[in-house]
C-alpha cells in the first residue's frame, strides 16, 4: 500500500524550463481574468505578465507571459491557453527562433554627495535616463533584459536605492514575420 | 506598458456594427425586447425544452416563455442544480445542446455543480442566468453574484450580455461554442435591464462565427501512420471513451466497423459505454480502477494502443509510470490539451472521433491492410485466459440480496421489455456495479457523472432523458445516500408526469467511502453510515409516486415486474448486503497489472498485497 489516498502519488519531476509566450487575444471583458485564472486554477507558475492593446481597430491585445515548468507542463499551458475562446494565437517565442525580450524599470535612488555622483555615473554606464530629479534623489528609467535591470538595482542598493517599479517582459520575434501571420 | 488593462464593456466590431445597421432593414432582422430576443434565439437554435426555475432577475424572459409555451416546453425543477443535470441528461440522450434558465445570485450559484459536471464530462449546455440590472452590478444588490466570475473556470466560455444589440449574436454564438469541438457548458448572463431594452434580432444564419473554429479534420499522414502501426500490431487494443459518444451515433457505427475489420479487442471508459455493443465478443468490458481483469491486463500488455476519444484519466491509468509500459500509443482527441497531459502519446491525432474513425477505415481499406492473424490468435488466447478468471463473479447465497444480483435481475427484466432503455446513475459503488453488470448495446443510453463524480446527478439526469424520450424506460440506478442529494425532484417528476424508475441499492452506507475506510483506513468508519434513513416507500408515496421494496432475493422478480408496470415516478428500495465491496479494483498508486479481486481484499487491507 503505497499511499492512503484515493489519488496516487504524483509523477516524477523533470527539469524546469522557462518559456516566453506571446498570446494574441480579443480585447474583450474578462479576457485577462480568463488567462490568469487558468494559471492559478491549474497551478502553473507565472513569472511575469504584460498586456496592452496592440490593434485598436480589430480590438486585439497582446499578452506576453514568462512562465516556468517541466516540458510537459509548458505544452499543457500552451494547449490550455489555446482552448480559451478569445485567444487567437499562442506563440512560444522560446522555441520558435530568435527573439528580443525587454523590461522597463523605474528606480528611485536617494542620497547626497559622493553617492549621488556615483549613482549618476553607474546610470550612464547602463544607459539609464534620469526622468525625475530633486536635490537629494533621482528616478532612473532603464530598459533591458531582466538580468541587466537586476544588475543595475544591485549596484544601486549601496548608493541609496529606495524604490523600484518594473514591468514584466515584452517580447517579439526577430526577423520580418509577424505573430499570427503564418497561420 | 505593463498591465494596462484595456478591457471594454463590450466588444464592438465596426464591420459587424455596420452589418447590423444595414441588415436591420432586411426581412431577416427585426427589433424586439431583450427577453424576446432570448426566446426567439432559443427557438431558432432548435430548443424545444428548457429546464429552469424562475426568479426576480429572469422574470421578463419567463414572461416571454409564457407567450411562447407552444414552441418551448419549460420543465420546472425544484433546485437549479437539478436543472443543469436534467439538461445534461437531455443533451446526452439526444446528442443536442441542453438548455437551462435560472435566476441571478442563488439561481446561478446553485447551477454551478451541474455546470462543472458538464465541463468535466464534455456535455454541451447553454445556461441562461438572470443578472441584476447593469447599473447595480458590483453594488452588492439583492440576489447579485459575480456569475461570470464564478463560472469562468467551470464553463467552456461565458458571456455577460450587457448590450441588447449584441444579445442575439451572443446567444447564437453560445450554442456554436457549446456544441463545436469538445462540447461543454456555456453561460450567458443577462442583466434585467437588457431583458427589457430593445435590440436587433438576427437569425443564426446571418452570422458567420468569427470566433472558435477548432480543428476537427484529422491529418491524412497521421491516419496513414496510425493504420500502418495497427496493421503491424501483435497485441493491439482499442481504448475508447466519451469522445466517440459525443461525435454522434455514426461514430459508434464506424467504431464497430473498424473494430470488426481489424479483429482487435476493445475496451471502454465509463463515459464511452455503449459506443461498442457490450454483448460482442471483442468487447472486454470497462477498464480502469473498477474495470475488468481482461481489459486492464490487455491495456498493460498491449503493443499498440488506439485511444479514440478518451483522456487517460487518473481513474483509468492507475500509476502513470506503470501504465501500459510497452505500447505504442495512438491518441485521437478533439482537444489538443488532452494530448500529452497525463500520458505521452507516440502519435497524437487532433480530430473529431467520428472523422478520425472514418479516415482510418478508408486508409485501412485503401492500403489493403491485413491484421497479423497469427499474432492476434495468440493475443486472443491470452485474453481468453484473463477472461476465464471471471473477475465479476459473486455468490448470491440465501435471502440477503447481493447488489450485483439485483442489477443482473434488473438487466434481465429490462432486456425483456420492448421499450428503449436509458440508464442513469448516481455516484459510488452502485455506479461502478451498474457499469460492470448492465450491458449497453447502443450509444446515448448511459448517463453517469464520470469526471466530477457528482452524487445527486442521476435522478435529475433521468428526468432530462425521460423528457426527451417520453415513451422510453428510464432507470436511475441509485444509492440511498446519493438519491437524497436531489430527492426533491420527485415533485418535478410528478408535475410533468415523468415515470422515471429509481432503483436504489440500499446498503445503508456511503458504500464507496466505507469501502475505502475498510481497505485503507483500518476499518474506522468515520461518518459514512447513513443514519436516520427515510422510509423510501412512504417517501415516494408522499410525493404522489409509487414506492416498492425488495428485502429478500426472492422478492426481486415481483418487485421489478411491478416497477415496469407503473406509470408514475417509482422508487424501488432494494435492501442489499451492507458489507459488499466493489471489485475488481486497482488500488491507487498501482498499475493495471496490480489489480486485486474480491478474494485478495483481506490480504490487501493487511498490507500483504
Amino acid at each position: 500500500m503505497s499511499t492512503q489516498s484515493v489519488y496516487g502519488t504524483g509523477p516524477e519531476q523533470s527539469a524546469i524550463e522557462r518559456h516566453t509566450l506571446s498570446i494574441v487575444v480579443d480585447n474583450e471583458p474578462g479576457v485577462l481574468a480568463r488567462v490568469i485564472g487558468l494559471f492559478s486554477g491549474r497551478g502553473y507558475n507565472i513569472d511575469s505578465l504584460t498586456v496592452a492593446e496592440i490593434n485598436h481597430k480589430k480590438h486585439l491585445s497582446r499578452i506576453t507571459i514568462v512562465c516556468s515548468g517541466t516540458p510537459m507542463v509548458i505544452e499543457q499551458i500552451k494547449n490550455q491557453l489555446g482552448r480559451l475562446i478569445p485567444v487567437r494565437k499562442v506563440s512560444d517565442l522560446t522555441i520558435e527562433g530568435p527573439f528580443v525580450e525587454r523590461e522597463l524599470a523605474l528606480i528611485k535612488v536617494a542620497g547626497l554627495n559622493e553617492k549621488r555622483i556615483e549613482a549618476l555615473r553607474v546610470a550612464d554606464i547602463f544607459r539609464a535616463r534620469v526622468v525625475d530629479s530633486t536635490l537629494e534623489s533621482f528616478v532612473f528609467e532603464l530598459t533591458g533584459t531582466a538580468e541587466k535591470i537586476d544588475a543595475f538595482i544591485a549596484l544601486m542598493v549601496p548608493l541609496g536605492l529606495v524604490d523600484v517599479s518594473r514591468t514584466g517582459a515584452a517580447a517579439i520575434s526577430r526577423g520580418k514575420i509577424a505573430i499570427g501571420t503564418e497561420s | 506598458m505593463t498591465s494596462k488593462i484595456t478591457e471594454k464593456t463590450s466588444r464592438p466590431d465596426p464591420a459587424e456594427n455596420q452589418a447590423s445597421v444595414s441588415s436591420a432593414a432586411s426581412a431577416k432582422t427585426s427589433r424586439m425586447s431583450g427577453a424576446e430576443i432570448v426566446v426567439q434565439a432559443l427557438i431558432d437554435q432548435g430548443v424545444d425544452t428548457i429546464f429552469g426555475y424562475p426568479g426576480g432577475a429572469v422574470l421578463p424572459i419567463y414572461d416571454e416563455l409564457f407567450k411562447k409555451s407552444d414552441k418551448i416546453r419549460h420543465i420546472l425543477v425544484r433546485h437549479e442544480q437539478a436543472a443543469a443535470h436534467a439538461a445534461e441528461g437531455y443533451a446526452r440522450s439526444t446528442g443536442k445542446v441542453g438548455c437551462l434558465l435560472v435566476t441571478s445570485g442563488p439561481g446561478a450559484t446553485n447551477a454551478v455543480t451541474g455546470l462543472t459536471d458538464a465541463m468535466m464530462d464534455s456535455i454541451p449546455l447553454v445556461c441562461i442566468t438572470g443578472q441584476v440590472p447593469t447599473f447595480l452590478i458590483g453594488n452588492d444588490a439583492f440576489q447579485e453574484a459575480d456569475t461570470t466570475g464564478i463560472t469562468r473556470p467551470c464553463t467552456k466560455h461565458n458571456y455577460l450580455a450587457d448590450n441588447p444589440e449584441k444579445l442575439a449574436d451572443i446567444i447564437h454564438e453560445s450554442f456554436h461554442v457549446a456544441r463545436t469541438g469538445r462540447p461543454g457548458p456555456v453561460v450567458v448572463d443577462i442583466p434585467k435591464d437588457v431583458q427589457f431594452a430593445e435590440g436587433v434580432y438576427k437569425k443564426p444564419e446571418s452570422k458567420k462565427y468569427r470566433v472558435y473554429c477548432p480543428q476537427i479534420e484529422p491529418q491524412k499522414s497521421n491516419i496513414a501512420k496510425a493504420v500502418a502501426m495497427m496493421a503491424k500490431a501483435k497485441r493491439p487494443v482499442f481504448y475508447t471513451g466519451g469522445g466517440v459518444i459525443n461525435a454522434g451515433t455514426k461514430a459508434s457505427e464506424l467504431l464497430t466497423k473498424l473494430v470488426r475489420m481489424t479483429g482487435f479487442p476493445v475496451t471502454s471508459t465509463l463515459m464511452g459505454l455503449g459506443a461498442y455493443p457490450a454483448s460482442d465478443k471483442q468487447f472486454l468490458g470497462m477498464l480502469g480502477m473498477h474495470g475488468t481483469w481482461e481489459a486492464n491486463h490487455a491495456m498493460h500488455q498491449c503493443d499498440v494502443m488506439i485511444n479514440i476519444g478518451a483522456r487517460f484519466d487518473d481513474r483509468v491509468t492507475g500509476r502513470v509510470d506503470g501504465f501500459s509500459p510497452q505500447s505504442y500509443k495512438i491518441h485521437v482527441d478533439i482537444d489538443p490539451s488532452s494530448i500529452n497531459k497525463n500520458v505521452r502519446a507516440d502519435l497524437p491525432i487532433v480530430a473529431d472521433a467520428g472523422l478520425a474513425l472514418e479516415a482510418m477505415i478508408a486508409a485501412w481499406e485503401e492500403k489493403n491492410h491485413k491484421p497479423q492473424d497469427a499474432a492476434l490468435e495468440k493475443w486472443w488466447a491470452q485474453i481468453e485466459e484473463w477472461r476465464a478468471k471471471k473477475c465479476l463473479r459473486y455468490k448470491q447465497l440465501g435471502d440477503v440480496i447481493k447488489p450485483q444480483y439485483a442489477l443482473e435481475r434488473l438487466r434481465d427484466h429490462l432486456q425483456k421489455d420492448k421499450r428503449d432503455v436509458y440508464i442513469t446513475t448516481e455516484v459510488g459503488q452502485h455506479q461502478m456495479w451498474a457499469a460492470q453488470y448492465l450491458p449497453f448495446e447502443k450509444p446515448n443510453r448511459w448517463m453517469t457523472s464520470g469526471g466530477l463524480g457528482t452524487m445527486g446527478y442521476g435522478f435529475p439526469a433521468a428526468i432530462g432523458a425521460q423528457v426527451a424520450h417520453p415513451d422510453a424506460l428510464v432507470v436511475d440506478v441509485a444509492g440511498e445516500a446519493s438519491i437524497q442529494m436531489n430527492i426533491q425532484e420527485l415533485s418535478t417528476a410528478i408535475q410533468h408526469k415523468l415515470p422515471v424508475k429509481i432503483f436504489i441499492l440500499n446498503n445503508e452506507w456511503m458504500g464507496m467511502v466505507r469501502q475505502w475506510q475498510e481497505l485503507l483506513h483500518g476499518e474506522r468508519y468515520s461518518h459514512s453510515y447513513s443514519e436516520a434513513l427515510p422510509d423510501f416507500v412512504k417517501l415516494a408515496e408522499a410525493y404522489g409516486g409509487v414506492g416498492l421494496r425488495a428485502e429478500k432475493a426472492a422478492d426481486l422478480d415481483d418487485v421489478l415486474a411491478q416497477m415496469l408496470e407503473t406509470d408514475r415516478v417509482t422508487i424501488v428500495d432494494v435492501r442489499v448486503d451492507p458489507t459488499e465491496n466493489c471489485f475488481p479494483m486497482i488500488p491507487s498508486g498501482k498499475a493495471h497489472n496490480e489489480m486485486i479481486l474480491a478474494a485478495d481484499a483481506e490480504k490487501f487491507a493487511q498490507g500483504l498485497v
